[in-house]
């Protein structure tokens, strides 16, 4: 099929041009959340990188510099209810959910009071049951699990609820990702699907991970719509991200976001990402959202300097306090650890927490 | 009226659907078409919309049976073959069987897998696949050889807020047969003294149950009392039961029809040796398939899997030890 020629592949922001700042769904008060959320992501991942190069956090830091006004832009468009399977680099769109600066430490950190208790760490965090759900590394695995999230919900015959995750480029090459998508699509789920196209997978560029040139063509195989944002571009990712949520909603089934964009760091904070050739990093693709955000704000005159500057204090406080209490926060004690992978209804029955 | 193992299966689901508005069912070919062994023959029709066809899509079978756990359902994922469940084996190891400690929050998910080898079946429609499953923490793994077992533990892996494999033998599915299904059942993880004895046990679950009670049988008119346990669920294991067999016996011999590395008949070998080795009154013999793909020619099939005359010979060897 040749590109464009797909009756569902709808919008392309950057074919509409990118004259969209306030104009369209995007209001003075979502546009403010998601800035804020995003300084808080920023702050807070800066934080975790100091911390980690202080050796305070064990195992791997991933961050999502670069990344997070698309990351934000899928959790400002959430609500209680929906189903959200954040992935590596959604550190904003995670706090825009729900998650916190505090339970995003704690799990850091491996404080035994974070939602995983020291059993999980880092982006491995969540709350399934208020449907925030904690990834596994496998990439692609989290597509069709928010599936039956969502079937369960039709069940129910609960309606309104949307389900959303988010992958990169590399991710969309596994087979649990395309069983996922056509899963979704069979099912006409309401379902948003974010790729973060940041050009490289670790460091595979885009050219040995697929050959169908745009990733956004893959909507028309799998039978859905197809949307495509402008991944630094926050007001772009409002806008594009709040039409798809909003279609999804509705019942128009499963919505596919493609967003190119770059990671402004490393894979991980071992990694120092001399793969990317500084060609690129110049490129608009090479912008940071932050500068951007920021931009479109003070020209819509949503927010001031003055604000600006109290916003940033504030978010360096909180996350400079919270570190502060998390590391004096009891770390797990294997002597209490229940040692045990059944839940209780399992071990009551089995009897061998008797040994 | 008789009923045989594979249509308790069909009313053990038929059960859970009308007793509880959480189960639905989920696999390849199994709505109106019933599936590829008829185990949901009708069920489509009579609970409208919960008994779903599925792509072939293993692993994303396995993962919207987890977001829907998730949300408090209580799905049942039939597998066409157990061997297919490779294909989603991310999900039930590395998802399923991790979220519970991960996260507290429980999965309560029924893999069902028709197991085991049968005639002509070849390399990829005949595997038992416990051992495997068995092998990662959290994982409850269930191998009925009975037809009231197999109607009594289905319900009750749906009824467990743990993710259950249920390994349920496609050899059994149309030979054995019962004249009613009980509503009573051994606890959940017990093993059965299937046919008590003194001078050997033997320790089997599932098809091989069948054969060690026929090599019992025969061994019987030597004038050897052999004792078999029928393990019913291997995971959890009811080393208890085991043991107090072994010390009334001073012999063991396990017989799986999984291959032997690293298996079950391993680890029930291995905790006797560990936690009863006084007992033994000779060395604790094993007897599993043999150490290649599940063979396609009945008579290579017929030599690969334990039989009651292999059965039957390995306790000869062993009441001579
Ligand atoms: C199935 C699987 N294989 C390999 C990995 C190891 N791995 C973790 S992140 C990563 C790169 C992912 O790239 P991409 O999906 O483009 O996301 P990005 O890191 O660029 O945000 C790899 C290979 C994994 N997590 N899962």
């Amino acid at each position: 099929m040749t590109k464009g020629s797909s009756p569902v592949q709808t919008i392309s922001s950057q074919a509409l041009g990118n004259g969209r700042n306030g104009t369209g769904r995007v209001t003075k008060e979502i546009a403010r959340r998601a800035f804020r959320t995003m300084l808080e992501a920023r702050i807070l991942e800066e934080k975790l990188a100091a911390l980690y190069r202080s050796g305070k956090i064990v195992g791997g830091v991933f961050l999502g510099r670069g990344q997070e006004a698309l990351s934000v832009a899928l959790g400002v468009h959430l609500r209680r209810g929906d189903i959200y399977a954040p992935l590596i680099r959604d550190q904003a769109g995670r706090l825009a959910f729900g998650d916190t600066i505090l339970d995003t430490l704690r799990t850091y950190l491996g404080s035994s009071l974070g939602s995983m208790r020291g059993r999980d760490g880092n982006i491995h965090r969540g709350r399934p049951s208020e449907g925030y759900h904690a990834m596994i590394s496998h990439l692609g695995a989290m597509v069709s699990t928010v599936c039956g999230g969502l079937v369960a919900k039709r069940f129910r015959g609960e309606t309104g609820a949307v389900g959303a995750t988010c992958i990169g480029d590399g991710g969309t090459s596994t087979g649990s990702f395309h069983e996922g998508m056509n899963m979704a699509a069979v099912e006409k789920l309401p379902m948003v699907v974010v790729v973060a196209n940041n050009q490289f997978s670790y460091s595979t560029p885009n050219d040995r991970q697929f050959a169908c040139g745009d990733l956004l063509t893959r909507a028309a195989g799998y039978g859905i719509t197809g949307r495509r944002a402008i991944g630094n571009d926050l007001i772009d990712c409002l806008e594009v991200i709040g039409e798809a949520v909003a279609a999804a909603r509705a019942g128009e089934g499963p919505q596919l976001v493609v967003a190119d964009l770059l990671r402004l760091v490393g894979h991980s904070e071992q990694d120092d990402a001399s793969y990317i050739p500084a060609a690129l990093k110049e490129s608009p693709l090479g912008r940071d959202c932050l500068d951007i955000a920021e931009d479109q704000l003070l020209e819509n005159e949503w927010v001031t300097d003055t604000e600006l500057s109290s916003w940033r204090a504030a978010v360096k406080a909180e996350v400079e306090e919270t570190v502060g209490k998390v590391l004096r926060e009891p770390a797990p004690d294997p002597a209490e650890e229940d040692w045990n992978a059944f839940s209780v209804v399992g071990r009551n029955l089995s009897g061998e927490d008797e040994e | 009226m008789s009923i045989t193992y594979l249509e308790a299966i069909r009313l053990a689901q038929q059960r859970a659907l009308a007793e509880d508005p959480r189960v639905f069912i989920y696999g390849q070919d199994i709505g109106a078409f019933g599936g590829a062994f008829k185990a949901t023959k009708n069920l489509a029709k009579e609970f409208p919309g919960r008994v779903l066809d599925a792509p072939i899509s293993e692993d994303a079978i396995v993962g919207l049976a987890i977001g829907a756990a998730v949300e408090g359902m209580r799905p049942i994922v039939e597998m066409q073959f157990a061997d297919f469940s490779t294909c989603g084996l991310n999900q039930i190891v590395n998802q399923a069987a991790t979220l519970y400690y991960r996260t507290g929050t429980p999965c309560p998910l029924v893999v069902r897998l028709p197991s085991g080898g049968t005639p002509g079946g070849g390399p990829f429609h005949s595997q038992s696949m416990e051992s495997l499953y068995a092998h990662y923490p959290g994982l409850v793994v269930m191998t009925p050889a009975t037809v009231e077992d197999v109607y009594t533990m289905l319900l009750e892996a749906v009824a467990l807020d743990d993710p259950v494999i249920f390994c349920e033998h496609k050899f059994l599915y149309y030979h054995l047969k019962a004249e009613k299904l009980p509503e009573e059942a051994l606890p959940f993880g017990k093993a059965r003294i299937t046919r008590p004895g003194r001078d050997a046990t033997v320790v089997a679950y599932s098809a091989m149950v069948h054969e060690a009670l026929a090599a019992a049988e025969e061994l019987s008119q030597d004038g050897y009392d052999i004792e078999v346990v029928d393990l019913r669920t291997v995971k959890p294991i009811d080393t208890d039961t085991i043991l107090a067999s072994v010390a009334r016996t001073g012999r063991l011999l396990v017989v799986s029809e999984d291959w032997p590395w690293g298996g079950v008949a391993a680890e029930v070998i291995a905790r006797v040796a560990a936690e009863g080795f006084g007992l033994l009154d000779a060395p604790p013999q094993r007897l599993n398939a043999r150490e290649t793909p599940v063979p396609y020619h009945p008579a290579l099939w017929g030599t690969h899997r334990p039989t009651a005359s292999s059965v039957a010979n390995s306790l000869r060897q062993l009441l001579e030890l």
